[in-house]
């Protein structure tokens, strides 16, 4: 580790990028993520890389599509509504079992929604990311540093794994500044061999495609790709426990809401509520084991996101109703206050 | 401050801490029995802003005259026509904190002919802990762009150089030689060196302005 520097979420999302490896980049401007592009926009002529401003997200998804297909390291950026604008791209490119790296920066919705900070697409991230039987690796970053730490594991995961990857990010992670440090190491590319390089008559050609005309070939495909998920969910998941070892109450919440609620236990801490929070650091896959586990430790868990409850799914899936799992949350681009997360958790702890 | 008006403009690369500071100059100015306008002319920045500190500023009897959608949903650069007025009319201390870079500057150059009018103190705000102005070369060549973009000349520059709540008296005191080399090579002398008031005495033998931090997330 180096020399630390005051970075925006938004622009550490791009300089890790960089440092990863990415040389191709490909966007289209949207409030609260545009820093990730404009970032891009002047850094990638420096490097010899690409970068370039779509018509459209459609089309910005498409060409990670291609650019992944002939190998190299390609990544999108958006919030809310661009994403859902990408979905069809990003259901061919897991089709495809292409590698590549998309960035959501959480804001208000739906619809056009607001420009203020949301969670609300945590369905979305996990659950359907476009048509189709196909999982992203997502991963909900907390901090600055933390976004750069996970970026360039999302490469490599998304290499490894043959499928895309997702940095599921919210407005007030985009925009806030915390000092980060750079890792000094240099990104490993995985071989490609499956890559549309050219032949040049020395193998057959590579083909990169998502369309099967005989059902029982199309199936097989998706079946060999779940078992390629089981390996993810196996090897892959990532959490962080924070003052959870002897908690008699639990939060579970992800991204900057944890920050938010790390600030809110520490005060029922100080009022003497034994409560500690577990954080999901990939939503896909989730933390089953973890939570399932936490569930059976605490008399109560409480789920605190900013949206009207959607990570609360998978918490009671987790815990199978093994305890009660109550809600807070705020929606529409409104932050919970520690205060009122303090107020959430003195309720659950009555 | 012996003109009935007098105009501060801080500039700077996204995220040097022009916000903080325009805060603490207006409630400084203010102090000092002085009627103060804060104008909060940046249309790039969607969050942390000086429209944040609304409440702050009428408690302190601050005018605040920010973009009509400033911290809504709307996604509008929209200045607000009370600008002009201000920029005309009012007497005392008017403080302006333009959005980051030369896309922010932009804005600024839409009032450069009146601002020239008035007489004006234009200060560029350095941080050499910010990645793309690390070091004194690329942080003045985004001076001389915010120049270009609003017409204005800098007439100062301030070292806000910090690393966020990381930020101790040692963090400021290695900034140093970077603002000094800035002062050397652009000519724009240095103000001051920015310090939390708390790690003001380990800085004392340089010239600095003592600050209270007010910007950053609520957690």
């Amino acid at each position: 580790m180096g020399q630390k520097y005051l970075m925006k979420g938004n622009e550490a999302i791009a300089e890790a990028a960089i440092r990863a490896g990415c040389k191709h980049f490909f966007g289209y401007p949207i409030t609260p993520q545009t820093e990730v592009a404009a970032y891009m926009a002047k850094q990638m002529p420096k490097i010899g890389g690409t970068y370039l401003q779509a018509e459209s997200e459609v089309a910005a998804i498409n060409m990670v599509l291609g650019a992944a297909a002939a190998g190299v390291r390609a990544m999108t950026s958006s919030s809310s509504p661009g994403i859902s604008l990408k979905t069809e791209g990003i259901s061919y490119i897991a089709g495809s079992d292409l590698p590549c790296v998309i960035i959501n920066v959480m804001r208000g919705s739906p619809g056009l929604g607001g420009i203020q900070p949301s969670q609300a697409d945590y369905w979305q991230a996990t659950r359907a990311l476009g048509h189709g039987d196909f999982q992203v690796i997502v991963f909900a970053p907390s901090s600055v540093q933390e976004i750069v730490d996970l970026l360039g594991k999302a490469f490599d995961l998304a290499e490894k794994y043959r499928m895309p990857a997702m940095m599921l990010a919210d407005g007030m992670l985009g925009q806030m500044m915390e000092p980060v440090e750079f890792p000094e190491t240099e990104p490993k590319m995985a071989e490609k061999p499956w890559a549309v390089t050219g032949h040049n008559n020395e193998r057959p050609h590579n083909i990169i495609n998502s369309l099967y005309l005989t059902p029982s070939d199309l199936e097989e495909i998706v079946v060999n790709r779940f078992k390629r998920y089981d390996e993810v969910k196996k090897n892959e998941v990532m959490y962080e426990a924070y003052q959870a070892e002897d908690a008699e109450f639990g939060v579970v919440a992800y991204g900057a809401t944890a920050r938010v609620v790390k600030s809110a236990v520490n005060q029922a801490r100080e009022k003497g509520i034994k409560v500690g929070l577990l954080r999901p650091i990939t939503v896909w896959p989730f933390p089953e084991k973890e939570v399932a586990a936490f569930g059976n430790q605490v008399k109560k868990l409480l789920c605190v996101e900013m949206s009207m409850g959607q990570m609360i799914d998978d918490v009671k899936l987790a815990v199978n109703g093994s305890c009660p799992v109550e809600f807070y949350g705020r929606t529409g681009g409104v932050v919970p206050s520690p205060a009122e997360v303090l107020k959430a958790i003195e309720e659950m702890a009555k | 401050m012996e003109k009935d008006r007098w105009i501060t403009i801080i500039t700077g690369h996204y995220g040097s801490g022009k916000t903080n500071l325009a805060v603490n100059l207006a409630l400084d100015a203010k102090k000092s029995g002085q009627p103060v306008t804060v104008i909060d002319l940046d249309i790039v920045n969607p969050y942390f802003r000086t429209a944040d500190f609304s409440k702050l500023f009428s408690q302190e009897g601050i005018e605040i005259i920010a973009p009509v959608y400033a911290n809504t949903n709307l996604d509008i650069p929209a200045l607000s026509g009370a600008v002009d007025g201000v920029l005309r009319q009012k007497k005392g201390v008017i403080i302006i904190d333009v959005g980051g870079d030369d896309a922010g500057a932009i804005a600024l150059g839409r009032y450069s002919e009146e601002i020239r009018d008035v007489g004006y103190e234009l200060i560029y705000v350095i941080n050499c802990y910010r990645y793309l102005t690390k070091n004194p070369e690329d942080a003045l060549t985004v001076m001389r762009e915010i120049e270009a973009a609003s017409g204005l000349r800098a007439t100062k520059l301030f070292n806000n150089s910090n690393l966020g709540k990381e930020t101790d008296g040692e963090t400021v005191l290695r900034s140093i030689p970077f603002a000094e080399e800035c002062e050397t090579v652009s000519g724009v002398p240095l103000w001051a060196t920015a310090v939390e008031s708390r790690y003001a005495d380990e800085l004392s033998s340089y010239s600095i302005y003592p600050v209270t931090i007010y910007v950053g997330p609520n957690f």
